[in-house]
C-alpha cells in the first residue's frame, strides 16, 4: 500500500500575523530612516539649504511659531468642522431621499458620479469671488467636497440591506420608518463611516485650499505668507500640522464608529477565531 | 415516551375542523402572464406540521410569499382559521433558510424585534422573551451578538423570533438546510418537539426530501417546470407515519414515505 503523500493541511503555510510591536516598530524605523536621509542630503550639500530645510530646522520653526500655528489651526479646524457637519447633514437628507424615491435615485445617481470628477481646486477661486474673504467660501467648499462621499456611501449602504430582511420585517407589520431604523441604517453604518473618514481629510484640505485663495486667517493664509517670505521651514511646519489635523480627525471618526457600532468588535473577534 | 402521538390530529385534511391555514386554488404568476403555480390547494390543521416539497425552481418560494401575504395571487385565496387574508402580510409567522438576524442587535433584541415592532416597550419585550431562552436552547446567549453564535444557534434564535411573532401559523422556507448534516438532524428533531409542545401549526417548504419526511406528518409534493412553461401543481399528498423512535430516519416508515415522495417528484 503506497503511503499517502504528506500534504500541508491547508495549502501553503499561512503567514503569521505580525505582532503589535512589529506593527509599530517597522513604520517607525522607516520614518526615522527617511528623516536621517533627508537631513544628510541637505547637510552634505546635495540640495542647497535655501531650497530644502532640514528636519531639525522644521521642528525649530514649529516650536518658534507654535502659538501662531495654533491660532491659525483653530480657524481651519472650525471651518472644516462646520463644513463637515453641514456636508454630513445634507448628504444624509439626499441619501434618504434617494432611498425613498426611486425617481430621485435615478435622477441624481449619475450626477453624483460626474460631480465627483470636478476638482475642488477649480471651484475654490469662484467661491472666493462670489462669497468674499470671510469664512463662508471656506465652509461652502468643505460642504461641496464632503457632501458627495457621504451621500454616495450612505445611499449604497441603504441599498445593501438584504431584501429578505425587508420582507421579513413586512411580515412583522413593520412600518417604513421601522425598516429604515432597524435594518437599513445599521446596514449602511459601515460604508457611512468609511465615507466619513474620507470626508474628514477632504474637509481639512478643502478649508486650506479655500484659505489659500484669499482670507485673513487659517493655515492656508499662513502658508501663503511664509511662502512669500521664502520661509520654507515654516511651510513644512504647516504641512505637518495639516497632516496631524487630518489624522486626528480620522482617529476621531474611528472612535465614533467604535462607539456607534459595538457589534463590529464581536464580528472581528469571531472572524479571527 | 410520548409514543407515536405525533401522527398529528387524525387528519381528514380539514374536513370538519376549520384548518389553521388553507390555500384554495392558488394560482400565481410573476408578471401576470407566465403562470408559475396553478390551482394549488394546501391545508394545515391546527397543531399540524405539513411540508410542501418540490424541486428547485418549481415556485416554492413564490407560494410562500403568497401565503405570507407578500404577493397577491392571480386566483385563489389564503385562509387563516377561515378568515380571508389573501395579500395581507403580518398575519402568519415566517422563517427562512437564512436566519436574517440583524447583525447590529444583540440576540435578545433580535428575538424581541416582532414585539418591539408591534409597539411594545423594549424592557417589557425583553422580559417576555427572557424565560423562553432556556426552552429554545439559547440560555446564556441573550446579550451576545449574532456573529458570536454558531449556525444552529442562530437558526434557533431565528425560530424563537418567529415564535414571538405571535401568529400560531408558521411558514418555514428550507429552515435548516443550510446547517451541517449532524446539526441539521438535531435541530429538526428539536423543532418537531418544540412545535408539538407549543401546539404550532406549521408549513415547511423545502426541496430536501429528508427535511420533509423528518419534520412533517403530511407532505404535499409539488411537480412541474414553470421555466419550461409547465406550471407546478400538487402531484400528490404523502402521509408520514411518524413512529416514535430514537432514529426515525432509519425506520421502514421513514423510508416508505421517502420513496413515495421521490416517486411523485419524478
Amino acid at each position: 500500500m503506497p503511503a499517502p503523500k504528506p500534504r500541508p493541511a491547508s495549502g501553503p503555510a499561512r503567514a503569521q500575523a505580525p505582532t503589535r510591536a512589529r506593527r509599530v516598530l517597522m513604520p517607525l524605523a522607516a520614518v526615522v530612516a527617511l528623516l536621517v536621509a533627508w537631513e544628510a542630503v541637505v547637510d552634505l550639500g546635495v540640495v542647497p539649504n535655501f531650497l530644502l530645510p532640514t528636519p531639525v530646522q522644521v521642528v525649530a520653526a514649529l516650536a518658534e511659531d507654535a502659538a501662531l500655528l495654533a491660532s491659525h489651526s483653530l480657524t481651519t479646524l472650525a471651518e472644516a468642522a462646520v463644513g463637515l457637519a453641514a456636508g454630513v447633514a445634507l448628504g444624509f437628507v439626499f441619501a434618504v431621499l434617494m432611498d425613498r424615491f426611486e425617481a430621485f435615485y435615478l435622477a441624481f445617481e449619475p450626477l453624483m458620479t460626474i460631480s465627483q470628477t470636478i476638482p475642488t481646486i477649480a471651484i475654490a477661486p469662484l467661491l472666493v469671488l462670489w462669497l468674499g474673504y470671510g469664512a463662508l467660501p471656506k465652509v461652502v467648499l468643505v460642504v461641496v467636497s464632503t457632501f458627495f462621499p457621504i451621500t454616495v456611501s450612505l445611499a449604497s449602504g441603504f441599498r445593501s440591506v438584504d431584501p429578505d430582511v425587508v420582507d421579513l420585517m413586512r411580515t412583522m407589520n413593520a412600518s417604513r420608518w421601522q425598516v429604515f431604523w432597524y435594518a437599513k441604517l445599521p446596514a449602511a453604518a459601515d460604508q457611512f463611516f468609511s465615507g466619513l473618514k474620507i470626508s474628514a481629510t477632504y474637509a481639512i484640505v478643502g478649508a486650506v485650499i479655500a484659505e489659500w485663495l484669499g482670507g485673513n486667517a487659517g493655515l492656508g493664509v499662513y502658508m501663503t505668507r511664509v511662502r512669500k517670505s521664502f520661509s520654507y521651514d515654516r511651510m513644512f511646519a504647516s504641512i505637518i500640522i495639516i497632516s496631524v489635523l487630518s489624522l486626528g480627525l480620522m482617529k476621531l471618526v474611528e472612535l465614533l464608529q467604535r462607539a456607534c457600532m459595538p457589534w463590529k468588535r464581536a464580528e472581528r473577534n469571531s472572524n479571527e477565531r | 415516551m410520548g409514543a407515536g402521538e405525533k401522527n398529528g390530529p387524525p387528519v381528514a385534511a380539514g374536513a370538519q375542523a376549520t384548518p389553521a391555514l388553507a390555500a384554495e386554488g392558488l394560482t400565481l404568476s410573476w408578471d401576470g402572464e407566465h403562470v408559475i403555480v396553478r390551482d394549488v390547494d394546501v391545508t394545515v390543521a391546527p397543531g399540524e406540521v405539513c411540508c410542501l416539497v418540490g424541486r428547485s425552481g418549481c415556485g416554492k418560494t413564490t407560494i410562500l410569499h403568497a401565503l405570507a401575504g407578500l404577493t397577491t395571487p392571480v386566483a385563489g385565496h389564503v385562509l387563516l382559521h377561515g378568515e380571508d387574508v389573501t395579500g395581507r402580510p403580518g398575519r402568519v409567522s415566517y422563517m427562512l433558510q437564512k436566519d436574517l438576524l440583524l447583525p447590529s442587535r444583540r440576540i435578545i433584541d433580535n428575538v424581541c424585534l416582532p414585539l418591539v415592532l408591534a409597539g411594545m416597550r423594549g424592557a417589557d419585550a425583553r422580559e417576555k422573551a427572557a424565560p423562553l431562552f432556556e426552552r429554545f436552547g439559547l440560555a446564556g446567549c441573550e446579550l451576545k451578538w449574532p456573529s458570536e453564535l454558531s449556525g444552529g444557534m442562530r437558526q434557533r434564535a431565528a425560530f424563537l423570533r418567529t415564535y414571538l411573532m405571535g401568529a400560531d401559523v408558521t411558514l418555514l422556507d428550507e429552515p435548516f438546510s443550510a446547517l451541517d448534516a449532524l446539526t441539521r438532524t438535531d435541530v429538526r428533531r428539536w423543532f418537531v418537539g418544540v412545535a408539538a409542545e407549543l401546539g404550532l401549526s406549521a408549513l415547511v417548504i423545502t426541496h430536501d426530501v429528508d427535511e420533509a419526511v423528518s419534520m412533517a406528518s403530511r407532505i404535499y409534493v409539488l411537480a412541474g417546470a414553470p421555466a419550461a412553461g409547465e406550471p407546478s401543481h400538487v402531484a400528490g399528498i404523502v402521509p408520514v407515519n411518524r413512529v416514535a423512535s430514537e432514529s426515525f430516519e432509519l425506520t421502514d416508515e421513514y423510508l416508505a414515505a421517502k420513496r413515495q415522495v421521490m416517486a411523485l417528484l419524478g
